[in-house]
């Protein structure tokens, strides 16, 4: 190819991705405006270390196609060499506490490498079983040291220790708005890092490690080494959530590498979705709203999360933000319209349904564990009594009835879907032709 | 250094009791076009898998460009500049076709595992995929998933991404499988095309293409090499058609 015929590249500022980024920075800045509760300032912080948690996560799940059951080995592990750090800040180490995560990102890191040597020998099952092991491992020595791990309390710790220092700016960390923004910061730098990471080489290759490990042997990449490096800067980024975590607390305990921690990571980065680079952030959201808000409501929580979690699986194993992609997809298309009615139908009789099925549910509970407290209950602010027969009743025809209703309009919008699929697949074969 | 790209030497390969490789001898000089025929079952895959490292031989030495190549995994091998594909289509599934091709050009491109810069940035290295779509003739599909193009447009990329690391050893396990008579004709201009100047080896089924497009044929029965030169000695090789040959040629003049 001669000088003349080269291709001109004309980058312009990716204005969508400027957009998008100043958007998420605003929003992270105005939250604690919004809500500014200490109980929902409280939400937030431990929504902004569960979003970097996720992230970390989906760069093992979503990306590189690695199944891990213990990845709160990583974030605990961060968490409790960060409360450490921080105890010598207390002791006088000349240390600034907003370095405190970053402590932890290298101790997650160092573990990753450590760990990560032998898991990543295997990929698919043989990895899942091995990270599975390694939880176990790290939870029952947890237990064995507790010079170290602190035994069943923990190691506790103070925030704001080493607050004279002029490297601290003034900033003491003692009120959580100081708190708030630091995360606030962490989650921003990291996030962007990890979607950057996905546009590398590095990041490229993981993906077709995912899809077809053999191939990626035959163009001459060593994929144990690619699950490895992935693995190390995933084990980063969750020992950083960790280090903010024990700042956020002031505290570490062995709860925090349970085997019940690793998979609500792997629960709720797949409720989120793994296939998008936002969607962990949806599932750290969930995460957090089903932990501190849902069990609040109700005693049941968990076995309405497991619910959701089978009919995902089954229905819509790209979680949320696929669901909100394949949407938009429409909208691109010019085919949401068509689908207004039968949303808004199945949205009603579904939440019908749901009020039925719940108000079983609850009542079940209040006859089954809280009968202590009396057979009268309310669901969704309806009054109903677990000891009257009319109560189960009502319950039963509700879900019925919301049930039948919701199938009828759940068919009429699966026929709306697939003619609108044909159409958009129409638009996409015209649009192939146009390019030549 | 060594004038044969490819030096098999006393190969064997058994599973189990079942010997599949019973000793192959083979030389290929560089820049040749060798076809690999026989019966189903002789063993052709087989051999491409212990070549490209898939499957270790039992026993015996391959060299590539004079330097043994037994016993090392598949990346080294393709490091080393021989590329291959696959007989069932073995492609990245979820990546886009231009993805496809540019992960499998990554690594000889110098990228490796580099996660310092971004792939936007690798502006010669993006402008030679985009050149290599062209001319596996799948530039309005750039950005499907390659797991939703047509069979045909699959085999085309199973090719691209053959050749996408600039290997000079190239095998070609069937390519030609499973397509229509036109789409074999355009398939096998497309093949020479692409892989010009290199050294290729290909299993194929189709003598058609194997007469059209091979300076030599090497003809397996039964783990061994029965014959191996130009396609006229071959065709008029007696071992030839009464083991293979004569049967398929038969069939196709009767077709």
């Amino acid at each position: 190819m001669n000088s003349m015929m080269k291709p001109i590249h004309f980058k312009p500022l990716n204005g969508v991705r400027i957009v998008v980024w100043s958007a998420f920075a605003l929003i992270l800045v105005l939250l604690p405006a919004i809500f500014n509760s200490s109980f929902a300032m409280t939400l937030l912080c431990f929504t902004g270390i569960a979003v970097i948690a996720c992230l970390s996560y989906n760069m093992l799940l979503g990306q590189t196609g690695m199944l891990s059951f213990g990845h709160a080995v990583y974030t605990g592990l961060g968490s409790f060499v960060a409360v450490h750090a921080m105890n010598q800040i207390v002791a006088g180490w000349y240390l600034p506490m907003w370095l405190v995560p970053l402590v932890g990102g290298f101790a997650g890191l160092f573990f990753g490498v450590l760990f990560g040597y032998v898991t990543t020998r295997k990929s698919g099952t043989p990895f899942a079983m091995i990270t599975l092991g390694i939880g176990e491992l790290v939870f029952a020595a947890a237990l064995m040291f507790p010079w170290f791990f602190g035994g069943e309390a923990g190691i506790n710790s103070n925030r704001t220790a080493g607050k004279e220092m002029w490297v601290n700016f003034g900033l003491s960390f003692g009120p959580q708005i100081q708190v708030y923004y630091l995360i606030a910061v962490y989650v921003f730098f990291c996030t962007v890092a990890m979607y950057a990471f996905t546009l590398t080489p590095l990041g490229r290759i993981a993906n077709a490690v995912r899809d077809n490990p053999e191939r990626a042997e035959f163009v001459g990449y060593d994929t144990r080494l690619v699950r490895f490096l992935v693995l190390m800067a995933s084990s980063f980024f969750a020992g950083i959530a960790g280090g903010l975590s024990s700042l956020n607390i002031e505290a570490a305990n062995a709860e925090l590498l349970h085997a019940i921690r690793s998979g609500s990571y792997l629960l709720f980065v797949f409720l989120g979705g793994a296939i998008f680079f936002f969607g962990p952030i949806l599932g750290a959201v969930l995460l957090v709203f089903s932990l501190f808000m849902l069990s609040e409501f109700t005693k049941a929580w968990q076995l309405y999360i497991g619910i959701l979690f089978l009919i995902m699986v089954i229905y819509a194993p790209g979680g949320f933000s696929s669901l909100i992609m394949l949407n938009l997809r429409r909208v691109k298309y010019g085919e949401w319209r068509k689908m207004r009615w039968p949303y808004t139908w199945m949205f009603l009789f579904g939440l019908i349904a749901l009020w039925g099925f719940a108000s079983i549910v609850e009542m079940a509970y209040q006859i089954q564990v809280a009968a202590g407290s009396g057979s009268k209950l309310t669901v969704m602010t309806i009054p109903l009594d677990a000891a009257s027969t009319t109560s189960w009743v009502i319950a039963v025809i509700v879900l019925i009835a919301g049930g039948v209703a919701f199938e009828y309009w759940r068919r009429k919008f699966a026929k709306v879907w697939s003619d609108g699929e044909e159409r958009i697949a129409d638009a996409i074969k015209k649009a192939e032709a146009a390019i030549v | 250094m060594s004038n044969f790209a490819l030096e098999l030497t006393g190969v064997k390969k058994s599973f189990g009791k079942t010997e599949i490789i019973r000793g192959v001898d083979l030389q290929v000089k560089k820049g040749e076009r060798i076809a690999v025929i026989g019966p189903n079952g002789a063993g052709k895959s087989t051999l491409f898998n212990l070549v490209s490292g898939r499957f270790a031989p039992s026993s015996g030495s391959i060299k590539l460009h004079g330097e043994e190549i037994v016993g090392k995994a598949p990346f080294e091998i393709n490091r080393r500049g021989l590329a291959r594909s696959f007989q069932i289509t073995n492609i990245f599934p979820k990546l886009s076709v231009f993805e496809n091709l540019r992960c499998a050009g990554l690594f000889s491109s110098g990228q490796k595992y580099s996660f310092w810069k971004p792939l936007s940035a690798l502006e010669s290295f993006n402008d030679r995929t985009e050149d290599l779509m062209a001319s596996i003739e799948l530039k309005r599909r750039r950005d499907v998933p390659a797991g939703s193009l047509t069979y045909s447009e699959q085999r085309a990329l199973e090719i691209g991404i053959t050749i996408a690391g600039g290997g000079d050893v190239v095998l070609l396990d069937e390519p030609t499988a499973g397509m229509s008579h036109s789409e074999t004709d355009r398939f096998v201009e497309l093949i020479r095309k692409v892989t010009e100047g290199k050294t290729l080896l290909t299993v194929e089924h189709d003598m058609g293409v194997v007469f059209g497009l091979a300076d030599r044929i090497a003809v397996l029965v039964y783990g061994e090499i029965i014959a191996f030169d130009t396609p006229e000695v071959v065709r008029a090789d007696p071992k030839v058609k009464e083991a293979y040959l004569g049967a398929v040629l038969e069939a196709e003049d009767a077709a």
